[in-house]
């Protein structure tokens, strides 16, 4: 029988890879806007897994509203990154430091 | 070793193998595939957990429409990838570091030792006639219909923020300007000119007017 926490490992795996991407990616955008989804897939597995162990189903909704988010973040994200692309011809984190943040 | 076990470790492991192309490899296009695949893996993992409504929806919403969007973005902007990977050997003992820190601290909770089979036994599956998709929509239009309805406020948000955002506007667009219709005076557009009546002389030949 597979266990609870065997999905709960899997899930921490992935979410420690992503968290190793942002940090290997840290010039990339959209590496790290993929590195975000896949931090968010890892959630979602472990809602799951929890909604079927403990037999609530609410875990199943909170998942459907992370999608939600998740895709709105997305196509958000791109836009953004495409009129970052065009007035400033490059993607790289490092030349976006007009802000002087 | 059961079915369902041999099919958990499979796709687990490619799960993990391509998280973690995703994050190593020099190609993002490839990058992107490679998040396809874990996508579709962990649709099968929540397959496994029985929860088949979302496992469809991730595969649709995310296979079918966000990554494309991604695969889009990436083949249209004309970026030097492989210049945005430099610094990759110097960052990896830190990003190995940082992910086992992170990986020790969530392991130290889930291990098997507090969430093992003793402490929460699988449960039985759904008979035959269950249906996931019954039972989310029973939840989702009673107790959390407000939470359902501001999810698609959210949506309509996204879409005008995105479409607002990239929309750059067209020169060869032929629009009416409604402010200007208004502005509009009878005399700047219509001039009347008084002339004298003028007479053709009569050369039609009888024929035409016998036949109307």
């Amino acid at each position: 029988m597979i266990a609870l926490s065997d999905y709960l490992v899997v899930s921490a795996i992935l979410f420690a890879i992503a968290v190793a991407g942002l940090v290997l990616n840290r010039k990339n955008v959209i590496i790290l806007l993929m590195c975000v989804e896949l931090m968010l897939l890892a959630v979602n597995t472990n809602f799951i897994a929890f909604s079927r162990y403990l037999g609530d189903t609410a875990g199943q909704i909170f998942v459907f509203f992370i999608l939600t988010v998740a895709a709105a973040e997305a196509a958000i994200g791109l836009a953004i990154l495409v009129v970052l692309f065009r007035n400033r011809n490059t993607i790289n984190v490092e030349e976006l430091d007009h802000l002087k943040g | 070793m059961s079915v369902e076990k041999i099919i958990f470790y499979v796709f687990a492991a490619i799960l993990i193998a391509s998280a973690s192309l995703v994050v190593t490899t020099r190609n993002s296009v490839r990058a992107t595939l490679f998040l396809v695949l874990c996508f579709v893996c962990s649709a099968i993992l929540w397959m496994l957990l029985e929860a088949e409504f979302l496992a469809i929806s991730l595969v649709l919403v995310y296979v079918g429409a966000v990554m494309v969007l991604f695969l889009f973005v990436v083949m249209m902007l004309d970026v030097d990838y492989a210049a945005l990977k430099s610094g990759f050997v110097r960052f990896l003992p830190l990003a190995l570091v940082v992910a086992g820190l992170v990986f020790a601290a969530i392991y130290s909770i889930v291990s098997s030792v507090h969430f093992g089979l003793e402490a929460y036994a699988t449960p039985a599956a759904h008979p035959a006639e269950y249906s996931n998709i019954k039972e989310l929509g029973m939840l989702i239009y009673t107790d959390y219909f407000y939470p359902f309805e501001l999810a698609a406020v959210l949506l309509l948000v996204a879409i005008v923020a995105a479409i607002s955002l990239t929309f750059r506007g067209s020169r060869e667009r032929k629009v009416q300007k409604p402010e200007w219709q208004v502005a509009v005076n009878r005399a700047d557009r219509v001039q009347l000119v008084k002339m004298a009546a003028v007479k053709k002389e009569q050369a039609a030949p009888a024929s035409d007017a016998a036949s109307e």
